[in-house]
């Protein structure tokens, strides 16, 4: 043994088992050898093994020994664990335990917000980074602090190890392991850094910069290339000086690096969207789940990412109420029926994962979520690895904590059966050595019969003591009564009323006879017999008084031990559960019935080509592997699948040029020059207005970035293709895009509170044009510089800052990317298109294009399509002069036109709104139709793919009920790809199924609360629309929107 | 000679290359007028082909297959091959109180203040909204000028959209008084619920909180009654505004959408025995035959709109009427979009078609039924004998827009000039592009 002072105070850990001889002590120095020899127990090592009858010797806080038949040292102090359990503790990967509340730092507190004003640059004094979400330098190891009360419910479920770190800011710093002990501080921490960690929720950040999930992307894979930067040219870095967040992000690379997907709403493809910055950057990050990675999880598992899944399940939502009922969306009522299979999901995928009780209200409910998730479909192997070998190899701690081997931290429970199963109490958390005790009294069964002898002055009573629970036990005389009984591990106190019968010997009067006796509060009379002692192992006595209030002594004595049921946490039946659907949400398909590819024939319909042919009346159409395969007469194919057009429409899907459908978020609005940010990292497929515009005959939408700055982000073309994935939404080779903005809304003009963001004036729009892009020239040049020079032979090789900002403008000037452009009046219209010329390039389209009538002319010789609505106006100031006869004049003078909805509502109606222009200015039906089919098509360049019904092109198509620029129209089949993704008649079959999965939800959950579950009250299921911020947009009593949320969110 | 310059420059600005707003109310219907050979569509539900409408002094005196036509001393316009409907009635809006949207100086339709029984919205009406002429033009000829506000908005007018000003504007003056019902659902705490648990632990009940503010309601109307029913020594004005309402000379417009909010209107009956009109009311399809028991009319705000739920039927807000319609429920059809500012109400109406609702039963929707809904109809919204000519004549179809143009349109018989600045505009830029 190693002779070592000890100076510490006995008041507070009797045996805290490291030197520390820094502090002095006040008092009398108490060194124990402490080792403890815990025989004949179960001991379980980890997921893989265990022992049985087995003794574990740990001695200053580690674990010396473990086996069966293993020597007991003379110094232990031996614990007998006959029956008990020996598990090592558990540890949970995601905390922020003894980590301060982080604090808001002043700021107008509003980053997302429209229409007040903005914090343009960070408030963080010193020198860090450009934006105050970036936290690299922050350690959690220099905020910790042991807080008890906070550790108690954790070791109560188990746990003897946390990784904690500062749940705030996008980039979160270092993350430590510590224990749960109730020590010094120093004493508790096993690793010091052991995680770096990120999140897609800003947190304290007042910074206006990023306000949107894009946004937050764009800055993280701005971030690895400035870190890369600033790592590898430090020469030039050296010019801006020195940057402390970019150092600590690039020290905190060599550590695991956890993102949490969750921390901004429930957003399942927030999941795959932090794993794609991962790829892009060489970082494979362990992901915090959201919760929902069962609804997906062929997707997960692609991500190849590991997991921490959480197992705070949604409660069920008192819907009794039918008006109640009736909003709670069925994709929330199903994620309540299956979220306990997450768990199992994910192992049965194979995807490695850690468990965790964040996000629980309660760390006490740990436990009973866990049994839960068994009995949908966790097995125990996986859910022990989850908690102790997972973690441990992840933070690199696996040589201290995770199981019970020699040499690691004696951190371990001691229970009275399996961990896991429903009746096991946890009775004793080890961590270090150091005994927690979590239910003693449980330590011994006490369960059995019992002979009770009560003795007074004149004589001597026997009874039978039968003694279920703690809490619960029988005394049997002539009858049996109920008694009040309580043990706590030593003291017992018994009530009993001769002559007080038990409900059950009633003969179940009650009418439950299903409900125990024991469950039944006992209440005495006044007269009753009242015994208190102590239990001496087998034998309890004591004193007490009886009916009359005379003193008497009692005795009891165990005659019968109950013996214990085994139990098995997964020995109940599964669940029934209603099956999973694609995209997530109702009419959704379910796996069997998602729609494939088919050989189609369209017979003998009146084919709106939008070509030269114009219609043909009578005409066929052939699909095959996609593709419009034939168009004529008389055609036949006997593979097909032929569809009766007789009296009906056929024509191109239809192609919408501005849309916000199907984004998770719109704006970026934190600065006015965003062109780093991408429609395509925030794809949502889920949304339902996919299904709902493929009803109005929808197959192709151009998916916008929002009009609150200058220069907006990078648009995502997608097709309609309901079911798929983020990825599988988009068209593939097109040609990007971006979105740009003029007038009121870049400059703020209708913030409530000023604005501080240049531009102000239209005078100012320009300016923010013209120096961007002569930016972005000489950024070009720079980086054509630094290519050649290190093309060089010998030449010291340069790392370059690539901007992924000032690259997306490189493209435009090199025509590699497109502009659509956001404009009303006619001499912002001009402006714009000088800005374009000046530097060498054209801007490909105006979109809304209002006053696009007043310079048609000028428009045309720039070279610019048009996409405007057909009759929108005087919703403000600069749409006072807007005309319904705007696309007939911009179409007469030669432009091509197209007619836009910007609208959910409105896209499922673009034929209706083209035909307008048959209304206003007389236009041709044909040439109505074309501006929302191959006139779109042109102005986004895939013209050579959809957009008109021609051989070889895709097979995007819509069979109308009538005369497609009629109001009375309505699509039977909308056509993507070959594939029908609307079909009227199975449209009508999935209502009936919606209804019917929504009654039996409804049922079960009022079910549950009938059923005396804790059932939440009801939650209407908002929807977040997400907008341009353009206009007005009539929102349902459901609907909110994103971007005002964001606001009420920041301004908390 | 001052007389003909001024002649001379109506028509120069009336053949339209100046952008200037400039369109005249029409000059008082005396005489006979014919309308001859028209698809006649009544507003009641029947169609008369080939008919003749005869005009008397700004009044229908005759319709039918039989009106004898004298050789001389009438007008006659010859509506062969066009469709004749009654005058489209708008139902409820802003029009008048709100030109541009987002101005706020130009914001006139919402007051400070929870209870304002006495504010009228025909106070602030402006009869040279240019909005006014684009409806017209769409043949929309009535429109209920509607003031908004946090709950007792106050009270509406039925402007007919020809007149000079605010004195000539009024159809039927303060036929409502509006009532704006509280939300009964409570916040979202969706996307950021943890953050929204952290700083609202406590979420009060938005349902119990809505009936206490509806109760302050009742009670007031408790008081007015009495107030109305005695002598009193000082005037209220606010009490004073209610006596229309209890005469049931006015109706109660209850603008709501959900269920609860709906339920709760019915009071409103039971105990006052108001008129009570649902506004909005995207939901009423669920308690149809409870709205019919209780005689309570609606007024749907518009078709193009999307489902509450993500669960509903696709086409929900489509086939509400039809709905409505086969519970027998008196109801309307409106358009409250505000990027189009009303003009598309035929087209509304169209939708409610496609989706179930029969043609006529459309057209009553947005013209008799309206009428009804408002308490104008026995005066408007029909093309029957002793009614004001209140008429459109349009090339089609008047409820799909590719057919539907309004050529001519009557007030009490009164030719209106169908100019708007859009088509001003429009002449004015195909003069400049020489376009035809």
């Amino acid at each position: 043994m190693r002779k070592i002072k000890l100076l510490f105070s006995g008041l507070l850990f009797a045996s805290l088992l490291q030197a520390q001889e820094t502090f002095p002590v006040n008092g009398i120095a108490d060194k124990r050898g402490a080792c403890f020899a815990f025989t004949n127990a179960t001991i379980v090592k980890d997921g893989q093994n265990t022992i049985s009858n087995g003794t574990l010797i740990i001695r200053e806080g580690k674990i010396v020994s473990v086996g069966a038949g293993v020597a007991i040292p003379k110094d232990a102090v031996i614990i007998d664990c006959k029956d008990k359990y020996i598990y090592p503790s558990f540890i949970d990967i995601y905390t922020d335990y003894g980590i301060p509340q982080p604090q808001r730092q002043g700021g107008p507190g509003s980053p997302a917000d429209f229409f007040r004003t903005q914090q343009i640059t960070s408030n963080q004094k010193g020198a860090f980074g450009w934006n105050q979400a970036l936290k690299a330098d922050v350690h959690a190891i220099r905020l910790f602090a042991v807080d008890d009360a906070k550790a108690k419910p954790y070791r109560e479920s188990g746990f003897g190890t946390v990784l904690t770190h500062q749940k705030d800011g996008i980039v979160r710093g270092t993350g430590a392991v510590v224990t749960l002990a109730n020590a010094k501080d120093n004493f508790v921490v096993v690793k010091d850094k052991a995680s770096a960690n990120y999140s897609f929720n800003k947190g304290t950040s007042t910074q206006s910069y990023p306000s949107s999930i894009m946004g937050t992307i764009a800055l993280l894979r701005q971030t690895y290339n400035d870190a890369a930067w600033y790592k590898g040219n430090p020469e030039a870095a050296q010019k801006e000086g020195v940057n402390l967040t970019l150092k600590y992000f690039n020290d905190n690379q060599k550590l695991p690096q956890i993102f949490d997907a969750q921390d901004r709403g429930i957003d399942l493809w927030n999941l795959m969207r932090a794993d794609r910055i991962g790829d892009e950057n060489g970082v494979q990050y362990i992901i915090k789940a959201t919760g929902k990675e069962y609804q997906r999880i062929k997707e997960v598992a692609a991500t190849k990412a590991p997991l921490i899944v959480s197992l705070n399940f949604p409660q069920a939502q008192d819907v009794e109420d039918p008006n109640d009922a009736r909003l709670v969306s069925l994709a929330d009522m199903k994620n309540w029926e299956l979220a306990p299979t997450n768990p199992a999901a994910i192992e049965k995928a194979g995807i490695p994962f850690c468990l965790t009780a964040a996000d629980l209200r309660d760390p006490k409910a740990f436990l009973a979520n866990l049994r839960k998730a068994m009995e949908y479909g966790l097995t125990e192997q996986a859910a022990m690895n989850a908690l102790t070998k997972n973690p441990a190899t992840w933070l690199g701690v696996y040589d201290q904590v995770g199981s019970i081997e020699a040499g690691k931290l004696a951190n371990f429970v001691i229970t009275t059966g399996p961990v896991f199963a429903e009746k096991t109490a946890i009775l004793q958390n080890w961590i270090k050595g150091e005994k927690y005790a979590v239910k003693e009294d449980a330590w011994h069964n006490i369960a059995g019969t019992y002979t009770l002898t009560v003795s007074n002055n004149e004589g001597t009573q026997n009874y039978t003591l039968d003694v279920k629970s703690a809490t619960s036990a029988s005394v049997i005389g002539k009858d049996t009564m109920n008694a009040k009984f309580s043990f706590d591990g030593k003291a017992v106190k018994i009530g009993f009323a001769a002559g007080q019968k038990s409900r059950a010997s009633m003969g179940g009067r009650g009418g439950f006879p299903g409900m125990a006796s024991a469950a039944t509060p006992v209440s005495l009379p006044a007269n009753a017999i009242r015994l208190a002692g102590f239990s001496n192992g087998n034998t309890w006595n004591g004193t007490g008084v009886d009916s009359l209030g005379n003193a008497i002594t009692w005795t009891a004595t165990l005659i019968n031990a109950a013996t214990a049921k085994a139990e098995n946490a997964t020995a109940k039946t599964a669940p029934k559960l209603g099956g999973s659907f694609y995209p997530f949400t109702a009419f959704g398909n379910t796996e069997t019935e998602i729609p494939k590819q088919e050989t189609i024939l369209f017979k003998n319909a009146t084919v709106w080509t939008s070509e030269k042919q114009g219609k043909i009346e009578g005409g066929d159409v052939l699909v095959k592997n996609g593709k419009i395969a034939k168009v004529g007469k008389g055609i036949s194919d006997p593979a097909a699948r032929v569809i009766d057009a007789t009296g009906k429409h056929l024509t191109a899907g239809i192609i919408d040029e501005h849309s916000h459908i199907a984004s998770a978020s719109t704006n970026e609005g934190g600065q006015s020059v965003t062109s780093e940010v991408r429609i395509q990292d925030n794809i949502d497929p889920d949304d339902i207005n996919i299904y709902r515009q493929l009803s109005g005959g929808v197959t192709t939408s151009h998916i916008l970035h929002g009009s609150a700055n200058t220069i907006g982000g990078q648009t995502q073309l997608i097709k309609l293709r309901w079911g798929t994935d983020d990825e599988g939404m988009k068209f593939k080779g097109a040609d990007p895009f971006i979105k740009f903005a003029l007038g009121e809304n870049v400059k703020r003009s209708s913030s409530t509170s000023g604005n501080t963001r240049f531009p102000d004036t239209r005078m100012g729009v320009e300016q923010v044009l013209d120096d961007a892009f002569n930016r972005a020239r000489a950024y070009e040049a720079a980086m054509k510089e630094a290519e050649a020079n290190n093309k060089k032979k010998g030449a010291t090789q340069v790392t370059f800052r690539r901007d992924i900002e000032l690259d997306a403008l490189v493209e435009i000037l090199n025509s590699k990317r497109f502009i659509t452009c956001h404009s009303y009046v006619a001499s912002e219209i001009l402006t714009m298109m000088r800005v374009a010329e000046k530097y060498g390039f054209r801007v490909n389209t105006f979109t809304h294009i209002l006053e696009g009538y007043k310079v048609a002319d000028k428009m045309k010789a720039h070279g610019a399509n048009a996409s405007t609505f057909s009759d929108w106006w005087a919703y403000k100031n600069e749409v006072q002069d807007a005309i319904p006869y705007n696309a007939t004049i911009m179409t007469k003078v030669g432009l091509n036109v197209a007619i836009n909805s910007d609208d959910a509502e409105m896209a499922r109606r673009l034929n209706q709104e083209a035909a307008k222009s048959v209304k206003y200015g007389g236009m041709s039906e044909e040439d109505a139709l074309k501006m929302v089919t191959i006139n779109p098509a042109k102005m986004l360049h895939v013209d050579d793919k959809v957009g008109s019904i021609k051989e070889g092109k895709d097979a995007d198509l819509v069979l109308w009920s009538d005369n497609p620029l009629s109001i009375y129209a309505k699509s039977l089949y909308t056509v993507v790809d070959g594939t029908i993704f609307f079909d009227r008649e199975k449209d009508a079959a999935m209502r009936k199924q919606v209804k019917a999965e929504r009654t039996r939800l409804i049922g079960k959950m009022v079910g549950e609360k009938r059923g005396g579950a804790a059932v939440a009250p009801f939650t209407p299921s908002y929807k977040y629309i997400s907008t341009c911020l353009d206009h007005g947009h009539k929102l349902g009593m459901l609907e909110i929107d994103a971007d005002e949320e964001e606001q009420t969110h920041a301004n908390h | 000679m001052k007389r003909l310059v001024y002649i001379l420059s109506c028509f120069t600005l009336m053949t339209g290359i100046s952008a200037q707003d400039n369109v005249y109310p029409a000059r008082p219907q005396k005489g006979l007028l014919f309308l001859k050979n028209g698809t006649v569509h009544v507003g009641n539900g029947t169609v008369i082909e080939n008919a003749t409408i005869k005009i008397n002094n700004g009044k229908i005196e005759e319709v039918g297959t039989n009106v004898a036509i004298p050789n001389s001393g009438a007008e006659v316009v010859d509506a062969n091959g066009k469709h004749i409907y009654p005058g489209l009635i708008h139902p409820s809006s802003t029009l008048g109180l709100q030109e541009i949207g987002g101005i706020r100086s130009m914001q006139d339709f919402n007051e400070i203040g929870d209870l304002n029984p006495s504010v009228r919205s025909i106070a602030a009406y402006s009869a040279d909204s240019k909005i006014i002429n684009t409806l017209r033009s769409n043949g929309i000829l009535l429109a209920h000028s509607v003031p908004q506000g946090a709950l007792l908005g106050g009270q509406s007018t039925v402007v007919q959209l020809d007149g000079w000003n605010a004195d000539d504007a009024p159809y039927k003056l303060d036929v409502g008084m509006n009532l704006y019902m509280p939300s009964m659902l409570n916040r979202a705490t969706g996307r950021f619920a943890a953050l929204f648990a952290m700083f609202f632990p406590q979420q009060g009940d938005a349902t119990k909180e809505a009936i206490e503010k509806i109760e302050k309601i009742k009670e007031f109307f408790r008081q007015a009654k009495v107030y109305i029913n005695n002598e009193n020594k000082e005037i209220n004005l606010k009490f004073e505004a209610t006596r229309k309402l209890f005469s049931k000379q006015q109706k109660l417009f209850v603008h709501c959408t959900q269920v609860k909010q709906m339920l709760v209107a019915v009071d409103f009956v039971k105990e006052f025995g108001f008129d009570v009109v649902l506004v909005g009311a995207a939901e009423s399809w669920q308690i149809a035959d409870l709205l019919k028991q209780n005689n309570i009319s609606v007024i749907l705000s518009q078709m193009h709109d999307l489902p509450t739920l993500d669960d509903d039927d696709i086409d929900q807000p489509f086939k509400t009427p039809a709905v409505l319609q086969k519970a027998g429920v008196l109801f309307c059809i409106n358009d409250d979009d505000p990027q189009n500012r009303g003009r598309n109400l035929p087209f509304n109406a169209g939708t409610a078609v496609t989706y179930g609702l029969d043609k006529e039963a459309a057209v009553s929707a947005i013209t008799l039924n309206a009428a009804k809904v408002l308490g104008i109809d026995a005066n408007t919204g029909s093309i029957e004998k002793g009614k004001d000519a209140n008429l459109i004549i349009s090339k089609g179809d008047i409820l799909d827009m590719k057919s539907s143009v309004v050529e001519q349109a009557f007030i009490q018989g009164r030719n209106l000039e169908l100019n708007d600045k859009h088509k001003q505009l429009y002449e004015r830029y195909k003069y400049k592009y020489n376009l035809k």
